[in-house]
């Protein structure tokens, strides 16, 4: 049918199908891709568009209903290429990371001020309460509102600014005017779209496939399966054990199974719909205790143990200790939730190569994942980075990247792939679900002796980065105490559930909730000051690990459990009715890779003249998804080549050397060490030279050597630690089973602050997700099924749920690493949990021992989560993951190797 | 898909009378999440955003009648004087949502966790639908409320609105959901009472397949001196009996049940203190 619609002040005329949403008409007809989809039913806030002057979600509007009206957009707030004062006020405030959730946030932000020049942080809070954001825990969106409403309340970021100082976002303009592209956002002439045809059943054995009605079907331009694969069949980040496309079995819900481009995404769905399956349903391995026995289904030929690390220091058994707490403690699977979905553009090269733009982690890791899946040589595929809409760690591992491209070089097209919310939920890993046994032994007067720990954690159906997050939630198992006597048995299993993998905090959070938990229940049995007993054992410069690693680098615990402390207390009482609680948790974690692994990073810095007199221009691959790594850069470049204007040009696989995952809290420390060096060649450069030449210098930077484990699970396993004490303080209704978060405190040791918006932004919105974790963020499976795969379902906490979160940064230097900086970009979230929890158990005195902790576990409606006993350790031939002994090709490991 | 634009309520009449298989749509809020998911495929749609007379509400004559296309933000704000039922509108999700979610859209739907559903149960309000055949007929919420996601509403006809007889007196509405914004109610309780305290009635949402009046705690509340907080508390009990809940992901039948004694007895201390 026909409309009529003025959109930004342009009449247009357009045909669309009736059931086509106001998001599709703007995104897809119109091409206006400010505006962003994330959820597809009015949960999230991100499509928010002005129709008729009114704020509403475009992907609920039918685009019929807009003729005759008219629609403003993201696109239409700046002033003729002015920035609208909110814009810049988010901007100056630090209220935009990753941007996906800003355009959104802009129009309800604006409407607000246009009814209320002068709102309260509850009228701003309620009227933002629509739109989700997963980056910045909302406070600097608050804030950025005050700032438009002329009362700024935080200092305000600089342009051009050094190191230590608050420097403006440099990639902010287009995230605050719509003109960033996200992966979702991509096009090409003459493109197809692809869809992926995934299986209903977490277990499977495929009888038939029968695609003769969907390659009939319009538009269709190509139908894949396993049986077209042109070369390896599997890919994975660190081990090779994932199909392309399943073959003879499914492993879980979505594994995917036939491919389709099409002209068009109806097209392309609707012949999706027509091929057949012909399923055998296998009983699955749902359970991750059920997964060990012996009696159990397979998920995979060699058994279901994925890696167990085995780690033994002392003799926890025959300790001396006065006292011992014994705990057990659950956690869920956790999804990252980032607002940006997953995106590839694959686009045919005429040398028979392909070209693709996608958002990840890591580009070249990609890049050695996917080449031999397309049977073609390293040269002939290059990825460029599109942009990414928060990752989490969700962007580690392959999307729509292998699948995009094979459809590409089958078609000879562009093939676009986007998922929707649904899909995204099947179709990147999640955090693991844990269990933890936990049992601390002390002297009487508080002092820790021993510790013993079993945890469990449930990898899902294939490896992804599951041996490198139990090595991490093993080696953090007993805290960040010191205790002489430790025995740590950690396993990571395959089931029939989705695959698990990296998310922030990376196996970090299940154990610091088990250890947290267990110090409070130490506390009360001695009864020592919770807060009190962590300072009398925490760990220190010197001080030995479980691993019998030595802590060599900065390690201010006491200053920030003191520092955490000293934060004052909300002022106001709770409401009358409810109950307040205030709990305390320390969290630590590992910064860059570990057990051996060489990540360096590359980068190339050029010092030019440009127009207006020096600049510096910085190419890297490291990723930039939101935490304001490239402002960082652009920071160290400033300062050491002491010039205003840095570009930081986006790369891609075939033009630059890997920079490394921007994750594991690294880039900071790895790519930023990298920059700090190409400078300081360059200065040096300049002092033979003169000042007039270009100079280009690339530098690869190397953190120290580490090791992996020994038999007894000793090594140098991990480079560095970063510390954080949280204190949360939660009010809760006792008849209701109610909680509300009131303030977070968050002590975080970073070594140097280069950025301390940005810092502060990686602290508020880590500790949101958290919080998010504590309360209410659960995929909830059943038999290998997720009950929740949407945003109507799978909660994550509103601008109403994420309370101020109040930071302060210990700088005690690291030695050795740029500006003393630490990466801290996961700590936050590690300890929130615990300390919301701690909170909840100090308001109703209940023992509560898994998350999220619901209403009914408040009222005692529910009891705490049981165990029959400990899992048993499994029989294994070593410290390595089974699919290491078996051969199985290595993904990140290879890319390492081929250095 | 066929798309049917009315401009008036006479021509929508018509057209659902000759295209009964037409899916009404006013903001989409439900409707679409279906349609976008594939979930729901109708085969043509009636937008009823032209028809005007769906968007008016008027208070005389002891009755006040509320427009199906009425949003929750304009009742929000217009509808003040009916505190429970602008509370109720203030609870939908999100201000982009109520800028577009009607109470027609609430009605048809009949989620038991329709949010404004239970204010409607204890105004004792009729639903106003009509066809192009017989005109306007008025039902009783209950009868209009059949099922969960099911109403009587017949083939060829449309909601045309809601209307009650307003009654001076006290009135609460309360949810609980998940979290603080954006929820869904997980249960959900609205009270009315006179000024003399002898009429009662408790509406309960997201606690059985529709919402419903809790029938044997009015009656004994209507009966008892609620000055005693163990009047109240067992007004919480009675109103929890009669609870017919289910579990599901947002919340347990034993939450729900005692979410429910709660709210009740809250309500009713609040009526006390408001001196009824």
């Amino acid at each position: 049918m026909l409309i009529h619609a003025l959109v930004n002040g342009t009449d247009h005329t357009v045909s669309i199908a009736p059931q086509t949403s106001l998001l599709t008409l703007l995104r897809d007809v119109l091409g206006l891709t400010g505006t962003k989809g994330a959820c597809d039913e009015g949960e999230c806030g991100s499509c928010t568009v002005w129709l008729d002057g009114e704020p509403v979600c475009s992907c609920l509007v039918p685009a019929l209903q807009v003729d005759g009206r008219e629609v403003r957009t993201v696109e239409a707030i700046a002033d003729d290429g002015a920035l609208h004062r909110l814009q810049d006020a988010f901007l100056a405030a630090g209220a935009v990371q990753c941007g996906f959730c800003t355009p959104g946030l802009l129009v309800a932000a604006a409407d607000l001020l246009e009814r209320n020049p002068d709102p309260d942080d509850e009228e701003i809070r309620e009227a933002l309460a629509g739109n989700l954001c997963r980056c910045t825990g909302y406070q600097k969106i608050v804030e950025a509102v005050h700032v438009a409403a002329g009362r700024p309340r935080i200092p305000l970021a600089v342009e051009h600014g050094r190191v230590g100082e608050r420097d403006r976002r440099v990639d902010g303009a287009p995230k605050v005017t719509g003109s960033f592209t996200y992966g979702t956002d991509l096009a090409a002439e003459r493109m197809l779209r692809g869809v992926t045809l995934r299986s209903p059943y977490p277990s499977a054995r495929i009888r038939s496939l029968d695609l003769s009605r969907a390659i009939a079907a319009p538009g269709v331009a190509a139908v894949l399966t396993a049986a077209d694969l042109p070369g390896k069949r599997t890919f994975g980040l660190e081990f090779s054990d994932q199909p392309v496309l399943a073959d003879e079995v499914v492993r879980f819900e979505g594994d995917p199974v036939a491919l389709v481009a099409a002209e068009t995404l109806e097209q392309a769905q609707s012949a999706l719909a027509l091929i057949e399956v012909d399923y055998e349903p296998l009983s699955p391995v749902s359970d991750m205790e059920a997964a060990l026995r012996p009696d159990s289904p397979r998920v995979h030929d060699f058994g279901n143990v994925l890696r167990h690390v085995h780690i033994v220091r002392g003799d926890p058994d025959t300790a001396d200790a006065d006292v011992s707490v014994e705990g057990y403690y659950e956690t869920p699977m956790q999804d990252q939730a980032a607002l940006g979905l997953e995106g590839a553009l694959a686009m045919p090269t005429e040398d028979g190569g392909v070209e693709l733009r996608t958002m990840t982690q890591w580009l070249h890791v990609d890049l050695e994942q996917l080449a031999p899946c397309l049977d073609l040589p390293q040269e002939k595929v290059r990825i460029a980075l599109a942009g990414v809409g928060g990752a989490f760690g969700s962007r580690e591992d392959i999307h729509a990247q292998i699948h995009s491209s094979l459809l590409a070089l089958r078609t000879g097209r562009p093939v676009k792939m986007a998922y929707g919310r649904e899909e995204s939920f099947h179709g990147h890993v999640h955090r693991h679900p844990s269990r933890v046994w936990v049992r601390y032994g002390a002297t009487g007067d508080g002092r820790l002796v021993a510790a013993d720990v079993r945890l469990l954690l449930d990898g899902g159906a294939y490896a992804s980065a599951s041996p490198a997050v139990l090595a991490n939630a093993s080696t953090f198992a007993a805290g960040p105490y010191d205790v002489p006597n430790v025995r740590i048995e950690g396993t990571v299993v395959y089931t029939n559930n989705p695959p698990c993998g990296a998310m922030r905090g990376f196996g970090a959070p299940q154990v610091c909730f088990a250890y947290e938990s267990a110090m409070d229940a130490l506390a009360a049995q001695l009864e020592i000051d919770p807060v009190e007993l962590r300072l009398r054992n925490a760990v220190h410069t010197g001080s030995v690990l479980p691993t019998g690693q030595v802590v060599t680098g900065s390690a201010p615990v006491r200053e920030l459990i003191e520092s955490c402390r000293a934060i004052p207390l909300p002022a106001e009482p709770p409401t009358e009715g409810w109950r307040r609680g205030v709990g305390f948790a320390l969290g630590y974690k590992n910064v860059a890779y570990s057990e051996g692994f060489d990540d360096s990073a590359d980068a190339t810095v050029t010092l030019r003249s440009g127009p207006a007199g020096r600049e510096a221009e910085i190419r890297t691959a490291a990723i930039d998804y939101g935490q304001g790594l490239y402002t960082v850069l652009a920071q160290i470049a400033r300062t050491e080549l002491d010039v205003d204007h840095v570009v930081v040009v986006p790369v891609d696989t075939a033009t630059i050397g890997s920079a490394g995952s921007t994750s594991a809290s690294r880039q900071t420390t790895m790519a930023g060490a990298a920059v700090r060096a190409a400078c300081r060649e360059i200065r040096a450069a300049l002092g033979t030279n003169g000042s007039a030449e270009t100079i280009t210098r690339t530098v690869t930077y190397h953190h120290r050597k580490t090791t992996g484990f020994d038999e007894d699970g000793q090594g140098d396993i991990h480079v560095t630690f970063a510390f954080v004490a949280e204190r949360a303080v939660v009010d809760v209704d006792e008849e209701l089973g109610l909680a509300r978060v009131v303030q977070l405190a968050v002590a975080q040791d970073a070594g140097r602050v280069i950025n301390p918006q940005g810092a502060e932004g990686q602290v508020e919105g880590g500790a949101a997700i958290g919080l998010g974790l504590a309360l209410m963020e659960e995929l909830r499976l059943d038999g290998g099924h997720i009950g929740n795969p949407s945003f109507t379902d799978y909660l994550i906490p509103t601008a109403l749920d994420v309370p101020p979160v109040v930071s302060v940064f210990v700088e005690e230097p690291e030695p050795g690493a740029p500006y003393g900086v630490k990466g801290i970009g996961e700590l936050a979230t590690v300890a929130a949990t615990p300390a919301v929890v701690s909170a909840l158990r100090a308001a109703t005195g209940r023992a509560l021992n898994r998350v999220p902790v619901t209403p009914d576990d408040l009222l005692g409606l529910r009891p705490p989560a049981r165990t029959r006993g400990r899992a048993a350790i499994p029989d294994v031939p070593g410290q390595q993951a089974i699919p290491e002994y078996l051969g199985l090709g290595l993904g990140q490991q290879e890319l390492m190797k081929a250095r | 898909m066929d798309v049917f634009v009315p401009y008036s309520l006479e021509e929508a009449l018509e057209l659902k009378a000759v295209h009964p298989e037409a899916s009404p749509i006013a903001g989409g809020t439900d409707l679409m999440v279906d349609v976008n998911a594939h979930r729901a495929q109708p085969s043509a749609l009636l937008d009823l955003t032209h028809v005007a007379e769906l968007r008016s509400w008027w208070h005389d004559d002891g009755r006040v009648f509320v427009g199906a296309a009425m949003t929750f933000a304009r009742i929000a704000d217009e509808l003040t004087e009916f505190r429970s039922l602008a509370s109720a509108a203030r609870s939908v999700a999100s201000p982009q949502i109520r800028n577009r979610a009607t109470i027609g859209g609430n009605l048809a739907t009949a989620s038991p966790a329709g949010d404004s559903i239970p204010v409607l149960a204890v105004y004792g309000a009729d639903v106003v639908t009509a066809s192009s055949s017989t005109w306007m007929r008025r039902t009783p919420l209950p009868e209009f409320l059949v099922g969960p996601k099911r109403t009587s509403l017949a083939a060829d006809e449309l909601v045309v609105g809601v209307e009650w007889r307003p009654d001076p007196g006290f009135e609460s509405f309360t949810k609980v959901g998940r979290r603080n914004a954006m929820a869904i109610a997980v249960a959900s309780a609205c009270l009315y009472v006179d000024h003399a305290g002898h009429t009662v009635r408790l509406a309960l949402g997201s606690v059985a397949p529709t919402v419903l009046r809790a029938s044997r705690a009015e009656e004994f509340a209507a009966e008892h001196d609620w000055s005693d907080p163990l009047t109240r508390a067992e007004f919480g009990r009675l109103a929890a009996a009669e609870t017919r809940p289910i579990y599901d992901l947002r919340g347990s039948a034993a939450y729900r049940r005692h979410a429910v004694e709660v709210l009740a007895r809250r309500e009713l201390a609040r009526a006390e203190e408001a001196g009824c």
